[in-house]
């Protein structure tokens, strides 16, 4: 039953996955924290984590992650990897060519220019969702979060350096 | 065949971040030097894939491989694609389970719990100003996280009923025409 809810959880981020990595992660913690609380929210948090710090799409990273720890085996990583890209491999076979043909198709436009406003909508309740007190222990938390935000906004920095950066601060401050 | 799939493989395990900082390096290999697609052909794919939903680099990878080598090229590539974050997570996953109790590691990801919060909050802004939102349309996409944040419903019913949206407005659009 977990893996069948695990592929079609995954199938079902793969199909609705519109916008990008940030996007897909307000579907990925609806469906694993919310949904079926296979994760909390900490340690989906961690997840993300450590998705910026190794190379690849944070779907792959994400899908790869729950498998496994959902199930303790490999083939739970192996489903979830596949159902992720299976409605990628369907679309791409049925509709790519209709979507090239149809690129400035008044309907079609219309609907990204709908779905646009949606996904920022999307990414920053998966933001607002993350900012609760498993995640915000105190009022170091807040300072590592403007201090965070500071970086990445204002500098060229890489998140990979932010968080090493938060890391090495959590472990001089709480260590 | 086979550098198809190393190419992809080696494009998987050097780019960090995913989706559009893949893109270049893609590119790089796929236009430049191996000279699979032209750089019209490269460009029509990179429009399907952001179009469709799912990853770009997954997307991208299963047009460049079909393009070339049919149906078991698509696979192919997105194996090569896919490979590299399979393994790394796997292992940090099953590595990552035993010490996550050590107090150190504990310390650490307190500090970057908040940072990744911060890592999100910035792409609300980037891609509020890509989507040309302003005072007048900042509703929409408050509206739509206050859907989820607060009432707990699901980001795939809320795409959903943006896209019946989409096709309604357009329908009166065009019948007023």
């Amino acid at each position: 039953m977990l893996y069948l809810q695990l592929f079609w959880v995954y199938f079902k981020i793969g199909l609705f996955g519109f916008g990008g990595g940030y996007a897909m992660i307000s579907l990925i913690q609806y469906e694993v924290v919310e949904h079926y609380q296979w994760l909390s929210l900490s340690e989906f948090t961690d997840v993300v984590a450590i998705s910026q710090m190794t190379p690849g799409p944070i779907g792959i990273n994400s899908a790869t992650y729950i498998g496994y720890v959902t199930t303790g085996s490999i083939f739970g990583s192996m489903l979830t990897t596949f159902a992720l890209c299976l409605p990628s491999f369907i679309l791409v076979v049925t509709i790519s060519k209709l979507l090239l043909k149809y690129n400035d198709n008044l309907y079609v436009r219309s609907i990204f220019a709908a779905l646009r406003p949606t996904i920022v909508g999307l990414i920053a309740a998966a933001a607002l969702l993350l900012m609760n007190s498993e995640n915000f222990t105190d009022w170091k938390s807040i300072v590592f979060c403007a201090g965070a935000f500071a970086l990445v906004r204002w500098t060229k920095i890489h998140p990979i350096w932010v968080i090493c950066i938060a890391g090495l601060a959590g472990y001089i401050v709480y260590g | 065949m086979f550098s198809l799939f190393t190419t992809f493989f080696k494009i998987g395990l050097f780019t960090f971040g995913g989706g559009w900082a893949m893109i270049p390096a893609i590119e790089k290999e796929v236009v430049d030097i191996k000279k699979w697609l032209s750089k019209e052909e490269f460009l029509d794919a990179l429009v399907i894939s952001q179009s469709l939903p799912g990853i770009l680099a997954v997307n991208i990878s299963i047009l460049v491989g079909q393009k070339r080598f049919g149906q078991k090229g698509s696979l192919i590539a997105t194996l090569g694609t896919v490979l590299p974050s399979f393994i790394l997570i796997l292992l940090i996953a099953m590595f990552f389970v035993k010490i996550y109790d050590n107090p150190i590691v504990v310390a650490i990801f307190k500090g970057i719990r908040p940072a990744v919060v911060a890592l999100i909050i910035a792409p609300v802004l980037s891609t509020a100003k890509s989507a040309k939102i302003g005072w007048r349309t900042v509703w929409i996409p408050g509206l739509i996280a206050l859907l989820v944040w607060q009432w707990g419903i699901s980001p795939v019913y809320l795409i959903l009923v943006v896209v019946a949206i989409g096709l309604t407005i357009q329908y009166f659009k065009s019948r007023k025409a």
